[in-house]
């Protein structure tokens, strides 16, 4: 009993509590403070943790491209980073793109291209096409359809999606030289 | 995932200290690789160090007057730098080979060659694998083993190191440097990763309280003629079947230096220096280049599945010379 009571044991989490962690995460321009445990990846925070639900969660293994979010600028698969290691950084999920009623012009492409059936890979495909354009390495179709392979789409809607991220990459100066 | 606890490294002194106290830890980078298997209990630390913030995210020259890599600056960022595009255009085609743009634009220069085997018993919690639990047996041998290793296997394993990056690191004669608790010591890059022998369970000769710092180009990268071949199931975002990469230093059709390394056929890039010197003075041609081939698969040994690979690195080697050299129309 008097080990117990000793100094600095009492701050010590009990086994089996998980040990949380206040982090805040600025997501779509505004700061949210959460009370989460390391293991929560930055995926299941924006969706369970915050109700950010466009993100979709598909293999869970950085394989499918569903989770795909803007992060600083560059897009990762928020299902292999842990949400307390984003701290600090500026987050952007599909629900960040439109400015109020304004859709964001790749979203506007989706839609015009009809680049989507189910739908569920389209969050993902669209965080990962403005993620192609703003590196602007892509400079051929092959090269657009090689940089857009992390982001699988199970109706293999992907003739429609290649000619949307197309649509806007032309509109923001690319050029393709085939 | 199991749980774990987690803290932030702001410098190298600290981040040693604690994984020196967690020998359990693990040190977490870029994560792409880290997390995916803890998500499957391959790897279940009890201890988590970001090690994110560390100062080592630049690339910038080096005294040998090539250039360092920083541990922790991303795929991306090195794969899309100036100086690496125009001196070492053989690791911008390696690494843009490997992963997919998200992956590359978390995973790190350190983590690439510290990533684990993607052989699926490794994965399987449920299957023996002397790997994952050392002892337990190897279930690739007498199992479906289509993308296992051919060359430098042993009776315990026969996984293949995953990474296009490392076979472009050994093909340049890369060094990786890291610090411990004893201080800094210089690997080169041949000598990084292991064979399985009976210890398949360490991928490589960096000891658990180290931590990778950087990893350095020689001032020689094969600017001018180099290739990385991968072939693979379908055309992007798959692990190789088999990988080469070529660096050729060529007056007219005479080689006067070579580099072959292999992706995809052992538990580390296979490079073996005697065939490169066999091919000095030599002419490219195909039958110089089979006899090349020949001898860089000599010691090869199928196990079913994956007999194909043989000759499919042989053809594969012979294509990417002459790749390297621009003479393709030889074929």
């Amino acid at each position: 009993m008097e080990k117990i009571a000793e100094k600095g044991a009492l701050d010590k989490p009990v086994v089996g509590l998980p040990p949380t962690h206040t982090i805040t995460l600025r997501v779509n321009g505004s700061e949210k403070k959460l009370q989460l445990a390391p293991w929560v990846s930055l995926l299941d925070a924006l969706r369970e943790y915050l109700h950010l639900t466009g993100t979709k969660k598909g293999c869970d293994h950085g394989q499918c491209g569903a989770c795909t979010v803007l992060v600083n600028g560059t897009r990762i698969n928020s299902c292999l980073t842990l949400a307390i290691m984003e701290e600090g950084n500026d987050i952007v999920t599909i629900e960040g793109l439109a400015k109020g009623d304004e859709l964001h012009p790749m979203q506007t492409a989706f839609i015009e291209h009809d680049a989507y059936q189910c739908g569920y890979c389209t969050p993902g495909q669209i965080c990962s096409a403005i993620g192609l354009i703003s590196e602007g390495k892509a400079k051929t179709t092959e090269e657009i359809k090689d940089l857009m392979s992390g982001n699988i789409c199970r109706c293999g809607a992907y003739t429609n999606i290649l000619a949307a991220v197309q649509e806007v990459w032309q509109k923001e100066g690319g050029d393709i030289n085939e | 995932m199991n749980s774990f606890t987690y803290s932030r490294a702001e410098n190298l002194e600290t981040a040693l200290q604690e994984k020196t106290t967690s020998l359990e830890g693990r040190f977490i980078a870029g994560g792409t690789n880290l997390l995916d298997l803890m998500k499957v209990n391959v790897e279940q630390p009890s201890h988590v160090i970001d090690i994110r913030h560390l100062p080592f995210n630049q690339i910038t020259g080096n005294d040998a007057g090539g250039l360092r890599l920083g541990a922790l600056a991303t795929n991306a960022e090195t794969a899309y730098n100036e100086q690496i595009e125009n001196r070492y255009p053989l690791l911008v085609k390696a690494i843009l080979a490997g992963a997919s743009a998200q992956l590359r634009n978390r995973a790190t220069n350190g983590g690439n060659s510290l990533q684990r085997t993607r052989c699926y018993y490794f994965y399987d919690t449920a299957t023996a694998c002397n790997k994952r639990e050392p002892g337990s047996g190897c279930s690739a041998i007498n199992g479906f083993n289509r993308i296992h290793a051919i060359l430098g296997t042993s009776e315990s394993c026969i996984a293949v190191h995953p990474s296009d990056m490392a076979v472009a690191l050994a093909a340049l004669d890369a060094t990786v440097k890291v610090t411990g608790p004893n201080g800094e010591r210089t690997i080169p890059f041949l000598e990084f990763h292991r064979l399985p022998g009976n210890t398949a369970h360490l991928d490589n000769n960096l000891d658990p309280d180290e931590i990778i710092t950087s990893i350095d180009l020689p001032a020689k990268g094969f600017a001018e003629y180099n290739t990385y071949l991968k072939l693979r199931d379908r055309a992007s975002y798959a692990f190789a079947l088999v990988s080469v990469a070529v660096g050729l230093d060529l007056e007219g059709t005479i080689i006067k230096e070579a580099r072959l390394a292999l992706g995809g056929v052992a538990h580390k890039p296979w490079r073996l220096p005697e065939v490169e010197a066999s091919l000095v003075g030599k002419e490219v041609n195909l039958e110089n280049l089979k006899n090349a081939a020949n001898a860089l698969l000599a010691g090869a040994k199928g196990y079913g599945h994956n007999n194909f690979k043989i000759e499919l690195a042989k053809r594969a080697i012979v294509r990417a010379i002459l790749q390297a050299a621009k003479m393709e129309d030889l074929t």
